[in-house]
């Protein structure tokens, strides 16, 4: 299952003893402030966990790829989301945990 | 923007809690995605976009510098997609001529 809203302020109630509305409206405007503020142009560090960051993309071809008839990409801005050193960390351990002890020269 | 700059707009916003539970929220908020992908878990906001690991398989590659040839090892890398409406409010701000804020501050720098 994956992990949504509703999770989020059930850990904060549990965690931080916050009573129950006022986790849920915590993690329902800590979305939509991080939203609002990419729809402002604003770029964000979330230090630990990642950046956000704003990326305009102008008209490239494309296809559509049912018909195969060639459609242009129309110029467009997008969000992308690049894990902080921290967070890849951590994900990098579940790997680890993955791989057998086979004979592989890591690089980083 | 940084994270301490987004808790202090939530702070002038949500009068209802204290500045301390504000901040610990949104970090124990972080906390808990952290965990959650750490695990291999995936995250779903709706309306916002989804977090989840993408599997990067081992692949030859080379040391730039001494032309060593080395296989990297598997790994997983967190990947965000964004939902439909964060994808639209995002592109119809590009169509208002909204620019895009730079920050003079710099980069989180890989190691």
């Amino acid at each position: 299952m994956a992990l949504t809203k509703a999770e989020l302020a059930e850990n904060l109630f549990k965690v931080l003893g916050i009573n129950k509305r006022e986790a849920k409206d915590l993690v329902e405007i800590f979305f939509e402030e991080v939203r609002s503020l990419l729809e402002q142009g604003h770029q964000i560090r979330l230090s630990g966990f990642g950046n956000f960051n704003l990326r305009d993309k102008r008209e490239r071809p494309g296809r559509n790829p049912k018909t195969g008839k060639d459609v242009p990409i129309t110029a467009r801005r997008v969000v992308t989301f690049r894990a902080g050193q921290k967070l890849k960390a951590r994900v990098e351990k579940y790997a680890e945990s993955t791989t057998s002890a086979t004979n592989i020269v890591g690089a980083s | 923007m940084v994270k301490s700059e987004l808790i202090a707009r939530i702070v002038s916003k949500f009068q209802q809690l204290p500045e301390k539970d504000i901040e610990l929220g949104i970090n124990q908020i972080l906390e808990h995605m952290s965990e959650t992908l750490e695990k291999n878990g995936r995250i779903e906001i709706r309306g916002f976009g989804s977090f989840s690991l993408h599997y990067r398989p081992s692949r030859n590659a080379h040391n730039p510098r001494t032309g060593e040839k080395v296989v990297t090892i598997h790994k997983y890398a967190p990947h965000f997609k964004p939902g439909k409406q964060t994808r639209e409010r995002i592109n119809q701000s590009r169509a208002k001529n909204i620019p895009i804020i730079q920050d003079s501050r710099e980069e989180e720098q890989a190691p």
